[in-house]
């Protein structure tokens, strides 16, 4: 819906007063978008920028900030009145860090080559001793430009890209992508794909946690569970492999439905898999949670409060461990998740050991619904075909790390015009710099991997 | 913790047995590295993983290869935390534009005999984002390559071939 100044800024004022959620602001040249979430759903506006200017929402709504920041290097578009005018995602100017004042304080700076086998991007500590006074993050060392490399790209070729938009969330994005070109062209994906989709879901849900839950671990320094939490995600990898051929499942999901059906001793390999993780996960959690030594380190570190959940919309189990109720599988919601029983955790306490519990109970959930999945799969085909036909269209994906937003606008020659990804991250990150906040330095892996934010997908 | 440790201690190593070093890689290393440097690193190579810009989709496969299946390190190669400490870089993604500068630098840093291979596509020729302005291209624009390694990711198993080659080559 396009609309005038008057309501893009009372959105603004709405987005501040929290009757609405920001679920995504983006442009193009010409125009700025913008989608909330509000107690009746989902909704975009957009504004026309006269001279690529627009009134700024980060001014009255801190968490738009940096979004406004990369829309303005990518698109040229003006924000007015954005309190933050430094650029983001594009390095081509010097960059200025915000002043900390105080007696005796030190910077460390960390990055954007990290000591570990991790992402790159920049870490600027300032520090009273050990303590963390202030952390200020700089991103976009990734920045690989998609989004211009998807205007218009062919559907397939696009489809692809949004796969690559953060490769441990290949499948959430694949689907996001596909389910966005669905609304945009009255597509419809079978049955069978539909289910198809959330089992490689799930699965992919379960590696990350699996995966995760261990490196918080290891970076406490308890290397045993890393080691068997690491088996387990190398399991559930290979299984993947054998059902759908590749071990992320990468371009498995396409526009219309999934490129292959289940191999044949898929089910058997899925049910084997389920019942490895029943009998293996809860003596891990065991080891855990009843050793005080990994406990001391993740309890009542790098709090993160329900307010600043509730303020930047948090989603994942970083907006679930701070109280935030919020998984798009129930709202808005989409299919199959509606005939599926799940529970979505949330707990208040907001530290690493609550991000932690959250995952340990999501791994639970998604091999119950691993296994009602292969209860009830329907049969029948597993692709529609996609016709050329001109629209747009909007998904909210629950990945492994959170909610994520795809809008798309389709040509009437099939190829995308327009696509925008915006990666759980985006309010996550920020949160993240409030979480250490007087939380000691030597602490800060731990916070970081609690977090698990993602560059690729956050730089675009 | 106790019935957790004794029952692994009884079953047998979830280690798998190592692959053979793939014979492609083998070839394309024969042609460029010194024999001198070969002889003064012995079998063993400290390896230091940069991100240039992937999608964190070969980062994933490459901590796998840390995981207790694949299990690194039994072959003498370890991942190391500096270039300072490193033999190898191993390299991944497209070069970034805003990467670039850090790639040069953690090469610079890096003390010779030193190798460099290009893991996955992307790293070597730019892979789907090589149209892309804020891509510089495939990991050769940016430093001399003595490996690629294929994949979108490449599994483990296509990485341990590839290191093992490596080794090999470096030892003969």
């Amino acid at each position: 819906m396009i609309v005038e100044h008057n309501a893009w800024q009372q959105a603004a004022v709405r987005l501040a007063a929290r009757e609405a959620a920001l679920v995504a602001l983006w442009g193009e040249p010409g125009h700025a978008h913008m989608a909330l979430l509000e107690d009746t759903g989902m909704r975009t506006l957009s504004i026309a920028c006269d001279n690529g200017r627009y009134p700024s929402v980060g001014r009255l709504h801190a968490p738009a900030i940096r979004l406004e920041r990369a829309m303005r290097d990518l698109h040229g578009l003006e924000p007015e009145g954005l309190p933050d005018t430094r650029q983001w995602l594009r390095h081509d100017e010097p960059y200025r860090f915000l002043p900390a004042e105080g007696e005796s304080l030190h910077q460390i700076p960390v990055g954007p080559v990290h000591a570990g086998i991790i992402e790159p991007g920049h870490f600027r500590f300032t520090a009273n001793g050990e303590t963390v006074v202030r952390l200020e993050e700089r991103l976009g060392y990734v920045h690989k430009g998609t989004e211009q490399l998807m205007a218009g790209a062919p559907l397939e070729h696009a489809a692809r890209l949004a796969g690559r938009v953060s490769g441990d969330s290949t499948v959430a994005y694949a689907l996001a992508f596909a389910r966005a070109v669905e609304a945009a062209s009255s597509l419809e994906a079978p049955p069978r794909a539909v289910w198809l989709r959330a089992l490689m879901a799930e699965l992919e849900r379960l590696a990350n946690h699996c995966g995760d839950i261990g490196a918080v671990c290891n970076d406490a320094a308890f290397v045993m569970l890393h080691a068997q939490f690491g088996w387990l995600r190398e399991q559930v990898l290979r299984s993947a492999a054998q059902c759908f051929g590749h071990r992320l499942m990468m371009d498995c999901i396409v526009p219309g439905g999934v490129r292959s059906d289940l191999a044949a001793d898929g089910p058997h390999a899925l049910r084997v898999l389920a019942a490895l993780v029943r009998s293996r996960f809860p003596e891990l959690v065991d080891v855990y949670d009843n050793t005080e030594s990994l406990k001391d380190r993740t309890v009542g570190t790098g709090i993160l409060t329900p307010a600043l959940a509730a303020q930047f919309a948090a989603g994942g189990y970083v907006g679930r461990a701070s109280g935030r109720a919020f998984d798009a599988r129930r709202t808005p919601g989409y299919a199959p998740y509606g005939e599926l029983k799940f529970d979505v955790p949330v707990v208040q306490a907001g530290d690493v050991n609550a991000r932690v519990w959250i995952r340990v109970r999501e791994v639970g959930q998604s091999v119950a619904l691993i296994e009602q999945l292969l209860a009830a799969l329907p049969a029948g085909p597993v692709c529609a075909q996609a016709r050329p036909r001109a629209g747009e269209g909007v998904a909210l994906v629950e990945g492994f790390r959170g909610d994520i937003f795809v809008w798309v606008r389709m040509g009437a020659d099939g190829r995308v015009e327009r696509c925008h990804l915006r990666d759980p991250s985006w309010f996550q990150w920020p949160l993240l710099e409030a979480a250490i906040e007087d939380n000691i330095v030597a602490d800060f892996p731990l916070c970081n991997k609690s977090f698990n934010c993602s560059y690729s997908g956050h730089d675009l | 913790m106790r019935t957790l440790l004794l029952k692994r201690l009884v079953q047998g190593p979830l280690t798998e047995p190592a692959p053979a070093p793939d014979a492609a890689a083998l070839a394309e290393l024969a042609a460029r590295v010194e024999r001198a440097a070969r002889r003064r690193l012995g079998r063993s190579l400290s390896i230091r993983e940069v991100d240039a810009g992937s999608c964190n989709g070969c980062e994933l496969e490459i901590h796998a290869l840390s995981n207790v299946v694949y299990d690194l390190e039994r072959f003498g190669l370890r991942f190391v935390a500096s270039p300072r400490h490193a033999d190898v870089l191993l390299v991944t993604g497209p070069v970034t534009r805003n990467m670039r500068e850090a790639l040069e630098r953690t090469y610079a840093a890096t003390p010779d005999p030193k190798w460099v291979v290009a893991v996955g596509d992307c790293a070597r020729d730019g892979g789907i984002f090589a149209p892309s302005p804020a891509c510089v291209g495939g990991v050769s624009r940016v430093v001399a390559v003595d490996l690629h390694i294929a994949g979108c990711p490449p599994t483990p198993q296509a990485l341990l071939k590839g290191l093992l080659a490596l080794l090999e080559d470096a030892c003969r």
